[in-house]
């Protein structure tokens, strides 16, 4: 099989190679990890033109098409542009003019720090920046050599820009006349190939539209629930009412006799409705008769949760910091405060609701998913059919959102389409509707939060000490677990407290983990999204305690770290902290360094009795490098909105051992209307890249309710905002 | 095949004569998107709460997720797919302008709602936007650049109309 072969004995038409981007290239034949091919000359059968391929990231045609092929999962975080600039850089093309085809599974795509195919944790940027500008100099060397070899000069004066070589006698030509003599010549060593300095870019750092706009405002992109493959079927999940419960049994001769139904079995997860059509799947799943077996968290809710959290908040948990003696400290300290924080559970809610396409063929199963995890997909898959890893071949859409969700510790909802696919020998896609995700779990954990502090003479602090109860993250996922300590310290529990950048000399972390039925996973930004709130709250109180200004207080824990000084200073004067505001509008301010960004916003609000309104949120970061400054500001925007929804009114809750909430009229999230105006700054830095997908989160809630508590002396200790106002 | 229990529904799509077998109940989104095979026409919540499943039907803004087929036959039903050839309606070109989209699901909504609303107003206020555009919602946060592209594209649509 070529690299370009799409592998596929049954792709549809639809979901074949598209034009733009939509081809599901599958490098076959295992490439090792970011392995270098054997240069290849591919195509140039079935009039397609000839394509020189140096490497599994890039293919150049001799109709001067440059295809990047991607491996990292697009959910809105502008991924298929900011990688493929990265690559064009050096190899000297515009942007704009790239194809861009999403890659299939294999090591060649695998994360470099980790042995899997996965998308997350704000790192693609800065974990593939390196490799992909190799990969673009290396091929454009490759082409320049060619050049120079059939012009008779030597390489070193061809120069190229835009996808043409230039000659300094004025003969040019387009890359793509020599594809055929770069595919004869060997790849070059590393140590030959010179990266671009910084002072040299052309396209990174400048902004670029995005490559894949066009597509997302004609309906044409494919998602994972748009996928159609000739003769599928469609499958709803009926899945027990509680976490942790099972069907003890069922009658599905109603069901049977919706029309459109074709069959209806249990599985692991439930009983499914196998249909025509969604909507048939959906008669037939309401016709069902099904007995529930509780299971161990039949009476769970979030008032027991509370109380059993409470509980364990006064005894000692694991140590998972300690610095200095915050003990002692506060012992001997007069100036102090001991306050509980309380954070909910909080769906994903991605747009696109869970689905997932099966096509299980014997001993091989084919997949259509909109994953941030691949390679776990289809190792659990495998698993649960009982077939070698390599017979499951994952094909992967656009993400209508993935915020952590779509990484699941148990690849829970591919596994399940799995389940549903076995013995059907025909495609089926497992739709899950807005209340199914919504009620099903995996959700960002509900924590309740200890923290002691206190400031000395000077006001500063001496003493913090944070004990949390949660129930671990990344300790309930494949990935994850390798990170948490032999006496159970899950680092993400604990991330952006007790590592915080603020000076605190004595400092202290603990923490119990809960093990209830209710899945907890990953919520874009992790601990941070939670820990951030606490600290920058905490930090705040303390300001208050001491008498000054919350923002020069921070400048002063700050003291010796440019880079996050130069953040909040930036942040407060373009906000114009301390100057006057309109009649009943207060600033509030928060700074949270995650995935190795610093992002500080200062919230403009008013309230009005319970009424909480944000006006504007000033934001300033920096990520190291920005690739494409738009999509940092979109990013900044985006995870700002994101964790205005949930500061504001997001909150699961837990009756009976379920989530009361089921869709956007339970579980509201924001809109336009609500939304503030966003003023993003990105801070000119010579830091290492830091991620953008999730950095922009955590500080919005502290500031705003910073800001809430400048308002009306009132302290928001639990999220979300409604429930304190309440 | 259609057999004597089948249902008989004619929809116009875009302009064109579509027969499809489905129970007159049937949401007119999953006609579309099941049996139409036009995709663009998205699934968010199946209770007229997000927009995602946003049409036009004889020119006004629908939420395909809670009207039944039965509702929709003779009826000009216009979906994303149909709002222009090539992405050159005036509010596709200032979402491409403004880079507005980002997991782009809530899309099509957003647009259609957005083409409606400047079929009726072609100089919207902010508060016109805020009204017209809140019942679509976007998880990606796309909001302030929506605001900012609904201006653009009412720009684009003036001035591509005869005075």
């Amino acid at each position: 099989m070529s690299p370009t072969d799409t592998g596929g004995d049954n792709a549809s038409p639809r979901i074949g190679r598209r034009h733009f981007l939509i081809g599901i290239g599958v490098i076959a034949g295992g490439i090792a990890a970011g392995q270098w091919l054997r240069p290849y000359l591919v195509g140039g059968r079935d009039s397609a033109p000839k394509e020189f391929q140096p490497h599994a990231f890039v293919r150049i045609g001799a109709d001067d098409r440059v295809t990047v092929i991607i491996g990292k999962s697009e959910m809105g975080q502008g991924i298929y542009t900011g990688l493929p600039m990265i690559l064009a850089e050096e190899l000297d093309v515009n942007p704009q003019r790239l194809a861009v085809e999403i890659a299939g599974v294999d090591p060649a795509f695998n994360h470099p720090f980790l042995p899997a195919q996965f998308t997350g944790g704000s790192m693609s940027v800065m974990s593939t920046y390196e490799a992909l500008r190799r990969v673009g100099a290396t091929a454009r060397r490759m082409i320049v050599q060619a050049a120079a070899t059939e012009w008779g000069v030597a390489a070193a004066d061809l120069r190229t820009e835009d996808g043409v070589v230039f000659a300094p006698d004025g003969r040019s030509a387009t890359y793509g006349k020599f594809v055929e003599a770069a595919s004869a010549l060997p790849v070059p060593a590393k140590e030959n190939i010179t990266l671009k300095n910084r002072a040299d870019f052309r396209y990174i750092g400048k902004p670029q539209r995005r490559l894949d706009s066009r597509i997302k405002v004609n309906g044409e992109a494919q998602f994972g629930i748009d996928v159609d493959l000739p003769n599928m079927l469609v499958a709803v999940v009926a899945r027990p009412p509680q976490f942790g419960a099972s069907v003890r049994s069922f009658d599905a001769s109603q069901a049977k006799a919706v029309r459109g139904v074709v069959d209806v079995k249990q599985i692991p997860s439930g009983v499914a409705v196998i249909a025509e059509h969604t909507w048939a799947a959906l008669k037939g799943r309401e016709a069902l008769r099904i007995e529930w077996q509780d299971g161990p968290g039949a009476t769970l809710s979030t008032e027991s949760m509370r109380t059993e959290r409470r509980a364990l908040l006064a005894r000692t948990g694991l140590l998972a910091k300690n610095q200095g003696d915050a003990i002692a400290a506060l012992a001997d300290a007069r100036r102090k405060i001991d306050v509980e924080y309380e954070l909910p559970y909080l769906a994903h809610a991605c747009m696109e609701p869970l689905n997932a396409v099966a096509w299980v063929k014997n001993d091989r199963c084919e997949m259509w998913l909109g994953t941030q995890g691949q390679s776990q997909d289809a190792q659990l898959v495998a698993a649960a059919l009982g077939i070698p890893a390599a017979n499951v071949k994952i094909n992967t859409m656009f993400l209508g959102g993935g915020f952590g969700r779509r990484a699941s510790g148990t690849s829970d909802f591919p596994v399940e389409a799995a389940h549903v696919a076995k013995g059907l020998n025909r495609p089926v896609k497992v739709v899950w509707t807005r209340e199914d995700d919504t009620r099903g779990g995996y959700y960002r954990p509900f924590g309740l939060n200890r923290v002691q502090a206190a400031i000395g003479a000077d006001g500063l602090p001496i003493a913090y000490f944070h004990r949390v109860v949660s129930k671990p993250v990344l300790a309930n996922t494949a990935l994850g677990k390798m990170a948490v300590s032999k006496e159970g310290v899950d680092p993400s529990t604990l991330e952006g407290s007790a590592d915080m950048p603020y000076a605190i000399p004595n400092l202290r972390a603990e923490v119990h983990n809960t093990n209830e039925t209710v899945p907890s996973l990953w919520w874009r930004s992790v601990g941070h999204s939670a820990n951030g709130f606490v600290a920058n709250s905490v930090i705040d109180e303390l300001a208050n305690l001491a008498g000054q200004d919350p923002y020069r207080y921070r400048r002063a824990l700050l003291a010796g770290k440019p880079r996050h000084l130069a953040v909040l200073d930036k942040a407060a004067t373009a906000a114009g902290w301390g100057k006057p505001l309109p009649k009943g509008h207060f600033h509030g301010i928060a700074l949270q360094e995650s995935f190795n960004s610093i992002v500080a916003q200062v919230a403009e609000v008013s309230v009005s009795g319970k009424q909480v309104r944000v006006h504007r949120v000033t934001c300033a970061v920096d990520c190291g490098l920005a690739v494409n400054p738009d999509q940092v500001v979109a990013q900044m925007q985006s995870g700002i909105v994101f964790g205005l929804s949930a500061a504001l009114r997001g909150e699961i809750t837990i009756e009976g051992g379920a989530a009361v909430q089921s869709n956007f009229d339970t579980y509201p999230v924001l809109r336009l209307a609500d939304t503030p105006v966003i003023d993003v700054h990105i801070v000119d830095s010579d830091g290492p890249i830091g991620g953008i997908g999730e950095p922009g989160t955590p500080p919005i809630a502290p500031a705003v309710c910073n800001a809430i508590h400048a308002a009306t002396g009132q302290r928001i200790r639990r999220l979300p905002i409604s429930a304190s106002l309440a | 095949m259609l057999t004597g229990r089948d249902y008989v529904i004619s929809l116009t799509v875009n302009g064109e004569r579509h027969d499809i077998d489905a129970d007159p109940e049937m949401p007119l989104l999953w006609a579309l998107r099941d049996l139409i095979k036009l995709t663009g026409t998205k699934y968010g919540c199946g209770i007229a709460q997000c927009g995602a499943c946003t049409i036009h039907i004889d020119g006004q803004p629908a939420r395909a997720c809670v009207t039944p087929v039965s509702a929709a036959v003779g009826t000009e039903i216009r979906t994303i797919e149909g709002l222009s050839p090539d992405a050159t309606h005036p509010v596709q070109q200032a979402w491409i302008e403004l880079d507005v989209v980002q997991c782009g699901y809530c899309q099509s909504g957003q647009v259609m709602a957005a083409a409606a609303l400047l079929e009726q107003n072609p100089s919207p206020t902010d508060a016109d936007i805020d009204a017209a555009m809140n019942g679509n919602i976007c998880r990606c946060g796309t909001y302030p650049r929506i605001r900012a592209a609904v201006k653009r594209a009412a720009e684009l649509k003036r001035a591509g109309e005869p005075a």
